[in-house]
């Protein structure tokens, strides 16, 4: 065995888009230590909750993350709306877990590519955001904006989705489904990418269990946790779906288990226009929060944890955000240990970190 | 644009954005906008960069590493801030750990506004600072230290 040296690791690092900093404690090439440092993203926005309305909060709430700012926006008006006792009409749940799908399609489309750029092909990544413009296009067309879209509100939804647009997007979805699959086929069967994935990283059940992995890090491992499943948000209970789940907890699992979610997000949004009853997309919301609520959401990361609390005025007195990457770093750290250090910045990239969530 | 003539290589830094600017300055990179069709690369090490371009507001954590990145980069070079938190704030100017924009640690030469700023404007940004940085490039030749 050799010395034990430290290396840094970021917070500037060329494969990935945002500052998170690792120590490394190697010995020869194998690394024996992670430690994670953060807080280069720290902006501190749940203490504006004292100088911000509730509902100019939730623009602020949204924009912790701009890949899964709907999500945030979302949950942010589903804890107000819990703690008002505001029901929102069924339309807006079923446009809010539409958009939601969407979000979750260029979020994972998102994530492949880094994967690709991580190990090295550039082509594939190069591919896989082309593929993601069409998301995009989507969510401008249908929102108004291309990653923060300020479309929930409380109360509903600040404007509708008429149905012609709605059967398009399933039309426009299912076109490209070829193109996406063209893609993942690349993940699941080349010789080369299997090479750097497959036993590599490796989580067990327990481990992601007791360290309180969640989202596709847990489905990877095996641990059958999905939110949408069991919190009841949205209309996901009347979408009827299983969760991705594999076994294996390596890095190729994790990347089945996104693939796999971004076959079933199609499907989903196919399910959900089918269904959407007519009506009104938003009640109007007088009078102040009084009281506390707690809502759940899943994220494309996994599960985000909201938490609102007021007292009478138009401020709200707390505004709390659990995010998932923040419960999944003991397992990266964790699946770090052991790991060849050619292999840090791929396996930092499984868990699909989301630093500003993090952080916010 | 003839004014490109040499491929500009861009070094990105995330601030303390939210990721909605630094997905967009991805974007560009990718076969939709594809801005390497004109020679322009994101590398990762500042030394090879003459365009910096920086998203999210300043902090007390990054702003030695925003410093370092920039004294790093080889003479002459431009700063690009990307989207309302790196020119200003934006929606966090109020929150206790936000110096203000870019510009209270490094010299900015284009702001590109916008939450999240969009593709098209943030390569209309860059070649905005390709033309700063051809007039720096100038000045050097005549003999000035910048």
């Amino acid at each position: 065995m050799g010395k034990k040296t430290i290396i840094p690791f970021g917070p500037q690092h060329p494969v990935l888009p945002e500052p998170i900093h690792l120590d490394l404690v190697i010995e020869d090439e194998t690394v024996v230590e992670a430690i994670p440092s953060i807080g280069f993203i720290h902006r501190g926005l749940e203490k504006l909750v004292e100088t911000r309305d509730y509902t100019q909060m939730v623009y602020v709430i949204e924009r912790i993350c701009g890949i899964c700012s709907f999500g945030h926006g979302w949950g942010a008006c589903s804890a107000i709306e819990g703690a008002m006792n505001v029901k929102v009409p069924e339309r807006a749940e079923y446009l809010r877990t539409i958009l939601h799908e969407l979000s979750r399609l260029h979020s994972h489309l998102l994530w492949l590519g880094l994967l690709a750029d991580a190990f090295g092909f550039e082509s594939l990544f190069n591919h896989c955001w082309r593929v993601r413009e069409t998301i995009l296009d989507i969510l401008e067309k249908t929102t108004g904006g291309r990653v923060i879209f300020s479309i929930c509100q409380v109360g509903g939804m600040r404007k509708d989705i008429d149905d012609e647009t709605l059967k398009e997007i399933v039309v426009t979805l299912n076109g490209i489904k070829k193109d996406i699959k063209a893609l993942t086929d690349v993940f699941i069967e080349d010789k080369s990418v299997k090479n750097r994935m497959c036993g590599v990283g490796v989580l067990s059940k327990a481990d992601a269990e007791e360290l309180g992995a969640v989202g596709p890090v847990a489905r990877g491992s095996g641990v059958v946790q999905d939110i949408r499943m069991t919190n009841g948000h949205g209309v996901y209970d009347k979408l009827d779906f299983e969760p991705v789940v594999e076994e294996a907890g390596d890095c190729y699992a994790r990347c089945k288990v996104r693939i796999g979610e971004v076959f079933q997000s199609i499907e989903l949004i196919e399910k959900a226009v089918a269904k959407i009853p007519e009506g009104p997309v938003s009640v109007k919301v007088t009078g102040n929060v009084e009281g506390e609520f707690i809502t759940r959401l899943e994220q494309p990361r996994g599960e985000a944890y909201y938490y609102a609390k007021g007292a009478g005025t138009k401020f709200l007195q707390r505004m709390r955000v659990r995010t998932p990457t923040n419960q999944n770093i003991p397992a990266l750290v964790k699946t770090l240990q052991g790991c060849d250090l050619a292999d840090v910045p791929m396996l930092v990239l499984t868990i699909d970190p989301c630093i500003s969530c993090t952080e916010r | 644009m003839s004014y490109i003539a040499k491929s500009p290589w861009v070094i990105h830094y995330d601030g303390s954005s939210c990721n909605g600017c630094d997905i967009e300055v991805l974007a560009c990179l990718t076969p939709m906008y594809d801005v390497e069709r004109f020679g322009i690369i994101n590398t990762g090490n500042p030394k090879h960069a003459d365009v910096f371009l920086l998203t999210g507001a300043v902090n007390e954590q990054n702003k030695d590493v925003i410093k370092q990145i920039y004294e790093q980069m080889p003479e002459p070079k431009v700063v690009v801030a990307v989207g309302i938190c790196a020119c200003s704030g934006g929606v966090f100017k109020d929150c206790y750990n936000i110096l203000g924009g870019s510009d209270t640690v490094v010299p900015v030469d284009v702001y590109v506004p916008g939450c999240a700023a969009r593709p098209e404007a943030i390569i209309d940004g860059v070649v905005k600072g390709l033309g700063v940085l051809q007039e720096k490039r100038d000045k050097m030749a005549k003999g000035g230290n910048k």
